[in-house]
């Protein structure tokens, strides 16, 4: 057991914060936040080149070798910056779950060209009548002579107007109707019968919405060999909300910091804010969920190799546990700057804006005590 | 970074778990269940720490020197893991963990060569004197009182709050030596033999119906000088120094999740017509058990951080925070998970001693008391609204 950053660590974490601190400003953040693309290619070449890309994927196909602790200080640091570059999409989730389910021809086709840059991915799931439950799924996969059809429809595609390849979860039917099984479709962005709107999403980036209206497919669009790939989802959303879960716990300190230098500055009855032991309580109250919250986003990387109930029950936990500290810490902030913090002309509201899709993204707080609880009892 | 354990930390494991399973004994284990109070009466912890001693294992967090046993960071967690797995008995802290720090740190080699010994050995039983009627929060406004006269020290005054000394042999306490120009000057660290003529002691009973705490009457009580540790004048540096180790060390969250274990067993037992079956209970039993997985995370980084025998500093005031709040929450749905059975009241101590049938089933005997006493968690050792304070001074600066 060692809790103690290694010199490569230190090193990435130094090289992140500097990348961010650099790059990251109130203009350009604004830029991004009115751009129809919502982040900068530029910059994606640059996290290329930083070898940031390849971080996580596997030495065999061009990549680093890195795990969610590496994936989790770098997200930190890019909540530090609010950065909105599609990062989870592409290579937590979509490289994540090509590298968890692909054959090896298809992790060659496409590791490499994530990891220099070239090739974008999202990973559309998510339907309206699932809610948060990563079993249901009502777009259907059927078995032609040719391939596959596709059919449905999916929500909340993150960064999906940027991807060049979408990750699609279907039920399989087979010749004798559904199968049960969920399998994985890669498609191109542009396949016929796929039809996308795409919106900004809450607090920085893009999302959208995606309708499949009998996609035909080449037998070979489907991921691995056609075992259920639910288990791959639930892993690959666990490490999804253990990234997001560190990138929260950057924009809550920044938050914070921000929050502390202002009650410093402000005066009101003659005093600073900062001299009434109300708000100074206040702050001790955010400086502790913060630091909760970034012991929980860790702990949540240390088990995403256990088994699978114990890495689940650790990302249920820190997603509820970081959205609630996230909630208290974004409103609070937006408290203690008064009126100012309600106005778009402070960054504060779009920190905060960034926390509350956090919360909501994959289920909040009561959707993660619950499953926490099943799991407990499944255990 | 790694939560897993390597081969020799397994080892150490075992060799904890063997330790445990032939030291002790059922007696200790039950009286340790059954006690709704901070620390075990002192027969069943002084027989515990009797036994760690033995073994080389009486002082974690000494140094090596004074007879730790200069275990790692992970080799302490297994430790503290197991015994709370375990139920070991609660030993009062106030030797090991409170004023066996500032002796180290401060003593003389004479006090170290006599009181270190005694404390690793249970030999002598320690109580705290720092609370007084008129200072609580504002401890350094004490008035206790030590007038030099020769070689002694005459005080006068009163202690409160005292935990167990109607069983300790010796206290630490804080006492005015003369009026700085702030309060926090001409406080003195001094320990005195509570068999001194002059020391009388009342018992106060808590709402659990526990005598635990006590007030302590000093009247014209004769002590040597030689009795002070460190400067005359410095006790107010030195006894906060022990209020850090009071709150920061140690691993609090192997025995919240324990006492979470507890009330979860109840909740999936049919004592209680299965409380866990109602989706709010399951959710509240997620919730408290991810804030201990939140403040064991917390605690395993400053660990890892710490060398042996250092001090904590202000983060101990957030692991206080958390540890008296989430240990609040345990009991708190212990209450409402044992449902009726809350009405019932045993007023007979101890609850491991009974003669008669007691009005509940024994492993919900404590839950009440544990909660009414518990709302002390968030009172002694500097409330949580004096942390707050030392959290935004030393942590945000403010």
């Amino acid at each position: 057991m060692d809790l103690n950053l290694s010199d490569e660590q230190k090193l990435l974490r130094e090289s992140a914060e500097r990348f961010v601190a650099g790059s990251y400003n109130a203009d350009h953040r604004r830029k991004m936040a009115n751009d129809p693309l919502g982040f900068s290619p530029a910059v994606w070449k640059q996290f290329a080149e930083l070898g940031w890309l390849a971080l996580p994927l596997p030495e065999e196909f061009d990549g680093l070798g890195g795990g969610a602790v590496e994936i989790g200080i770098l997200m930190e640091a890019f909540g530090r910056g609010l950065v909105s570059e599609p990062y989870v999409a592409t290579v937590v989730l979509g490289a994540g779950l090509l590298d968890r389910c692909g054959t090896a021809e298809q992790k060659q086709a496409s590791l490499p060209k994530v990891a220099d840059g070239s090739l974008k991915l999202a990973f559309a799931h998510s339907e309206r009548a699932a809610r948060f439950d990563l079993a249901k799924v009502a777009t259907s996969a059927t078995k032609t002579a040719q391939g596959w059809r596709l059919s449905g429809s999916k929500i909340a595609v993150l960064d999906g107007h940027a991807a060049d390849e979408i990750i699609v979860s279907a039920l399989i039917h087979d010749h004798h109707g559904p199968s049960g099984r969920i399998g994985l479709f890669v498609l191109a962005a542009t396949a016929d019968g796929l039809a996308m709107s795409d919106y900004a999403r809450l607090g920085g980036g893009r999302a959208c919405n995606i309708e499949l209206s009998d996609v035909h497919l080449p037998e070979d669009a489907l991921l691995g060999d056609g075992h259920d790939a639910l288990p791959a989802i639930e892993w690959a959303v666990d490490r999804a909300m253990a990234a997001l879960g560190a990138e929260a716990v950057g924009i809550m300190q920044t938050l914070l910091e921000t929050t502390l230098d202002y009650t410093k500055i402000r005066k009101q009855f003659g005093r600073p804010l900062s001299a009434n032991q109300v708000i100074r309580h206040r702050l001790a109250d955010m400086a502790m969920q913060v630091d909760e919250a970034r012991s929980m986003a860790l702990r949540a990387a240390l088990k995403m190799d256990a088994a699978p109930t114990e890495r689940a029950r650790a990302a249920s936990g820190a997603k509820a546990k970081i959205g609630k500290c996230a909630r208290f810490v974004g409103e609070q902030s937006i408290q203690l700057h008064g009126g100012m913090g309600v106005t778009e002309e402070l960054e504060v509201g779009a920190y905060f804006k960034r926390l509350v899709a956090f919360d909501t993204l994959f289920g909040g707080s009561a959707h993660h005590y619950a499953r926490h609880a099943e799991l407990g009892r499944k255990a | 970074m790694d939560l897993t354990f390597n081969a020799e930390e397994r080892a150490f494991q075992s060799e904890v778990r063997s330790f445990i399973a032939k030291n002790l004994t059922d007696e200790m284990k039950r009286a340790t269940a059954l006690t709704p109070s901070v620390f075990s009466d002192p027969d069943i912890g002084m027989a515990w720490q009797r036994a760690l001693h033995a073994n080389g294992w009486g002082a974690p967090g000494w140094p090596i020197e004074h007879g730790g046993p200069a275990w790692t960071p992970a080799q302490r967690w297994i430790f503290e893991t197991e015994c709370a797995r375990a139920g070991v008995p609660n030993v009062n802290v106030m030797g090991v963990k409170m004023v066996g720090p500032v002796i180290i740190g401060f003593g003389s080699p004479e006090q170290k060569n006599f009181y270190l010994p005694r404390i690793l050995s249970g030999e002598d039983y320690w109580c705290q004197g720092y609370s007084e009627p008129g200072s609580g929060s504002d401890l350094s406004s004490l008035k206790t009182r030590a007038v030099r006269d020769g070689d002694d020290y005459i005080i006068n005054g009163t202690k409160i709050w005292t935990t167990h000394a109607h069983h300790a042999n010796r206290m630490f306490a804080l006492v005015r030596t003369s009026d700085g120009e702030r309060q926090q000057d001409g406080i003195s660290f001094i320990l005195i033999d509570m068999k001194t003529p002059g020391i009388t002691t009342r018992p106060i009973l808590t709402i659990g119906g526990d005598h635990e705490v006590n007030q302590v009457f000093f009247d014209d009580v004769r002590v040597p000088v030689a009795n002070r540790v460190g400067d005359e004048g410095k006790g107010w540096t030195y006894g906060k120094y022990l209020l850090e180790f009071e709150r920061g060390s140690g691993i609090a969250s192997a025995k919240l999740r324990e006492g979470l274990k507890a009330i979860s067993d109840l909740a999936e037992s049919d004592l209680t017509g299965r409380a866990i079956d109602s989706p709010d209970i399951a959710s509240r039993i997620s919730e408290v058990e991810i804030d201990i997985d939140a403040l064991e995370m917390t605690e395993l980084r400053v660990l890892s951080a710490l060398q042996t025998g250092q001090n904590p500093g202000a983060v101990s005031s957030i692991l206080k925070l958390r540890n008296s709040e989430i240990r609040q929450a345990v009991t708190r749905l212990g209450v409402d998970v044992i449902g009726h059975d809350a009405l019932a009241v045993e007023p007979m101590r101890p609850l491991y001693k009974l003669n008669h049938e007691p009005p509940t089933p024994e492993e919900m005997l404590t839950v009440v008391p544990e909660y009414l006493n518990g709302r002390a968690y968030t009172i002694f050792g500097g409330t949580s609204e004096i942390q707050r304070d030392i959290i935004a001074k030393m942590m945000l600066g403010i």
